[in-house]
């Protein structure tokens, strides 16, 4: 069984602090498809289109009858341990920081054999439940799971060195006026989120909720407007060192098309939505960066909750919907920027919420609860795209099959 | 049908440059070395240098097109086999045919890689596509993790124990404090070999070999030019090769010898118990006892009993790794898919000086090379005949 994690002691300043360094992190091109797939959170591997045969590692021909007709599919992720080790050395910088480290030999039901991560409830002649997810190399890799949930499973130390997870994790969530904000602070502080910092913006005119959140425990009420830089940097000087996780929830929604609004709406929105998010990027991330290594408390994600629209524009949003593909591509950028530290940029794409904003929009809408518990499940399992609610994910599956479909779609009013 | 015989073609000249563990010097300077002396003894001049066959992992960014210009020779065939542990056997393989049919008249087979300090990690992280893929990344163990997973599942399967693996390592120290170019020059005990801090359980350090820079080499060419030139020489009775045998299998527990022993043996006209001594490929002592199964000298699963039955050594009743294997001798590379078969040439030429096994007529030698993944692709062996000492 998995021994609990227990809360990380006061750092001693004397001590050296772990720096960054990241697991092997070149691929071959066919092989990012399992980044692919563990991005998103599925058990993917490639599927011969031409025979059927499922294998393993990813190729550019089929191992049994040489088609170059391959896709990838979601799979049976069942197998059985057939062989394990316990590495205590390695030339690798990484793991080097981080032996002994448990790998084995997996034969899947789907066909091949996975070399992997072992979890630590797993050994030779277990059935286990494979799982894909992302290194610190932001790279996808395999690991051996208990096929039943185990107390406190997700405080393996290799497991949670693929995840997010919040236990014992200090959080900043941008703005406590998202509807987002409230059911957010209790599902962080279920999964055991050790602090939780909102943002306030315009502090003198206070909402409805302000009141509550500020009485809870674990919880502090910062003063945060992401829309100005001094704002932004002076909390990051009081809280940059000690927030592991930050959820950008800050964002300014107006309705309207291009032709008919005025720009004043349009650079508002810009303002918070895209520049915001450079604004923390730049005042949070290098801070976060360096400590990604350290230790139970280290950092591990900044999180966008971006509108699903930031795919394909929703023409009756008109500049919020290019705010959000400029924030999309905004955390792209951080992405790459990020990767050497690997601190991850988790995305949770969501439709129209539920909010004084949307009212126009029939339903289905995304409840706020909903959001919270995706935007955490993203942290748990380490997720890096993620779309919550029927919406959303509809949408990502008519933008995959074909962008140029779903434009003229939405434009008209579908 | 029936595959010809290597009648009338030898190997001669077996020379082993020493090796160091860590060196400056590249794998240029190392093949230099070994071509120079193997030439030497033939009273070869490099412009006479007619075949040339290379091995080696540190090259890069030449190949042995590059190395004819380094060098200055202009050798009418050249032949490069990148298979690591089992290279030796295979040039062996392509030169004699290329003798016997007269494309080319003498062929220097040659490995040798350079170990600079941290050149090993550079060679892991980059050794396959499938390596990159799906094995570094997970615990960077090297080849050791991935056999370490090997000898997980052989020992689980056969009811094996490190004992076991701990008999064929002591036997060969054993060995190598004869032979004078071997990295590891004291004594081992059993105690020694279970005690030794862990490196990827099931394997303690004594289960690996020490990574280092060297060079081996020999010729390959008609009877009647090394009579001609008064040399001692083997023949080659039967080789075979094989690669990505059992893709089948879950997990190697055989390799490719396995497939293709009988027809090793029927070439040869000769079984098991007409071989004086055997040079397995041991980058771990779980190698040698699998060769000790697929190449015949006991059943399958049977290896343990095997090694618990017999003295290994090179005064025992199955003399094995006669110079130390790479467990004792230090790993070069491709040389070391060289060291077993330069030194069944010595010794059933009667030239092994402090190894010599006695009446050492009929060797035979197997290759091993290339984890790709979560096995080991190539295999060879040949059985080679002499006037022994």
């Amino acid at each position: 069984m998995t021994e609990k994690l227990l809360p990380p002691q006061k750092k001693n300043p004397q001590l050296r602090q772990m720096v960054p360094t990241l697991p092997p992190q070149m691929r071959s091109r066919a092989a990012l498809g399992l980044t692919s797939a563990a991005a998103r959170g599925v058990f993917s591997l490639q599927h011969c289109e031409a025979c059927g045969t499922v294998q393993y590692p990813p190729r550019d021909a089929c191992c049994t009858c040489l088609s170059v007709d391959l896709a990838w599919r979601e799979t049976a992720r069942d197998g059985t341990v057939i062989a394990e080790t316990r590495i205590h050395a390695s030339p690798d910088p990484y793991y080097r920081e981080r032996l002994p480290w448990r790998s084995g030999l997996v034969r899947l039901a789907a066909g091949p054999t996975v070399l992997c991560h072992l979890h630590g409830d797993v050994g030779r002649g277990d059935t286990i439940r494979m799982d894909l997810k992302l290194d610190k190399a932001g790279q996808g890799v395999m690991i051996a799971l208990p096929q039943e949930r185990s107390p406190d499973m997700e405080d393996d130390p290799q497991l949670r060195e693929l995840t997010a997870h919040p236990k014992h994790r200090r959080v900043l969530i941008t703005d406590i006026r998202s509807p987002a904000t409230g059911p957010l602070i209790e599902a962080l502080l279920k999964a055991g989120a050790s602090h939780i910092f909102v943002g306030e913006s315009e502090s003198w005119r206070r909402g409805s909720d302000h009141a509550a959140i500020a009485a809870l425990e674990r919880v502090s009420v910062m003063p945060l407007d992401v829309s100005d830089p001094s704002s932004v940097k002076k909390l990051a000087a009081e809280i940059g060192g000690k927030t592991d996780i930050l959820i950008n929830t800050a964002r300014h929604v107006r309705p309207g098309g291009v032709l008919g609004s005025d720009t004043v709406f349009a650079r508002e929105e810009f303002e918070i939505n895209a520049l915001g998010l450079m604004r923390l990027a730049q005042a949070f991330g290098p801070g976060m960066a360096s400590r990604t290594a350290d230790g139970v408390n280290s950092a591990v994600a900044f999180v966008n909750l971006l509108s699903v629209h930031a795919l394909s524009a929703d023409p009756q949003y008109g500049a919020f919907s290019a705010s959000q593909a400029a924030a999309l591509s905004i955390s792209q950028t951080l992405r790459a920027e990020f990767r050497a530290s690997g601190l991850r940029v988790i995305n949770v794409f969501a439709g129209p919420t539920d909010d004084e904003w949307h009212q126009p929009l029939p339903p289905p809408k995304v409840a706020p609860k909903v959001l919270s518990k995706s935007i955490v499940e993203a942290l748990c399992e380490g997720l890096e795209d993620v779309y919550c609610g029927d919406v959303a994910k509809d949408l990502e599956e008519r933008w995959r099959r074909d962008p140029k479909v779903l434009e003229r779609e939405l434009a008209g009013g579908a | 049908m029936k595959r010809q015989s290597y009648d009338g073609v030898v190997l001669t000249a077996p020379v082993s440059v020493p090796y160091v563990r860590y060196s400056q010097e590249t794998a240029h300077w190392w093949i230099a070395r070994a071509l120079k002396q193997t030439l030497e003894v033939a009273g070869l001049s490099p412009r006479e240098l007619d075949g040339f066959s290379v091995s080696s992992f540190t090259l890069f960014p030449d190949t042995p097109v590059g190395l004819t210009q380094h060098l200055g020779v202009s050798p009418r065939w050249l032949d490069s086999i990148p298979m690591g542990g089992a290279s030796g056997v295979v040039a062996l393989r392509r030169a004699a045919r290329a003798v016997q049919v007269g494309d080319v008249d003498v062929v220097a087979c040659i490995a040798g890689d350079a170990n600079r300090i941290d050149s090993f990690r550079q060679l892991l992280s980059s050794f396959s596509r499938f390596a990159m893929d799906a094995s570094y990344p997970y615990g960077s163990g090297g080849p050791n993790a991935s056999f370490a997973l090997i000898a997980d599942a052989y020992m689980a399967e056969y009811g094996v124990t490190r004992e076991d693996f701990g008999r064929i390592a002591v036997a060969q120290r054993a060995n190598a404090l004869n032979y004078p170019n071997a990295m590891m020059k004291s004594p081992l005990t059993l105690e020694q070999y279970l005690s030794a801090r862990p490196i990827s359980e099931p394997f303690g350090l004594f289960d690996c070999v020490m990574p280092c820079a060297g060079a081996e080499g020999f010729l390959v060419m008609r009877e009647e030019e090394a009579q001609k030139r008064g040399l001692a020489y083997a023949r080659i009775s039967a080789t075979i090769e094989r690669h990505n045998a059992f893709p089948e299998d879950p997990v190697q527990l055989r390799g490719g010898w396995a497939m293709d022993i009988d027809e090793l043996y029927g070439m040869a006209g000769c079984g098991p118990e007409a071989i004086d001594l055997l040079q397995t490929y041991d980058d771990y002592p779980v190698i040698s006892m699998m060769q000790f199964e697929d190449l015949g000298f006991c059943a399958k699963g049977e290896g343990a009993r095997f090694v618990r039955e017999h003295d290994l050594t090179i005064t025992g009743d199955f003399p094995h790794n006669t110079s130390g294997g790479q467990l004792s001798a230090g790993q070069a590379g491709a040389a070391g898919g060289y060291l077993g078969l330069v030194e069944a040439i010595r010794q059933v030429t009667g030239q092994a000086g402090g190894t010599q096994v006695a009446k050492a007529r009929t060797a035979m030698v197997s290759g091993f090379g290339m984890i790709n993944y979560d096995r080991g692709l190539c295999s060879s062996a040949t059985i080679l005949t002499g006037e022994g000492a």
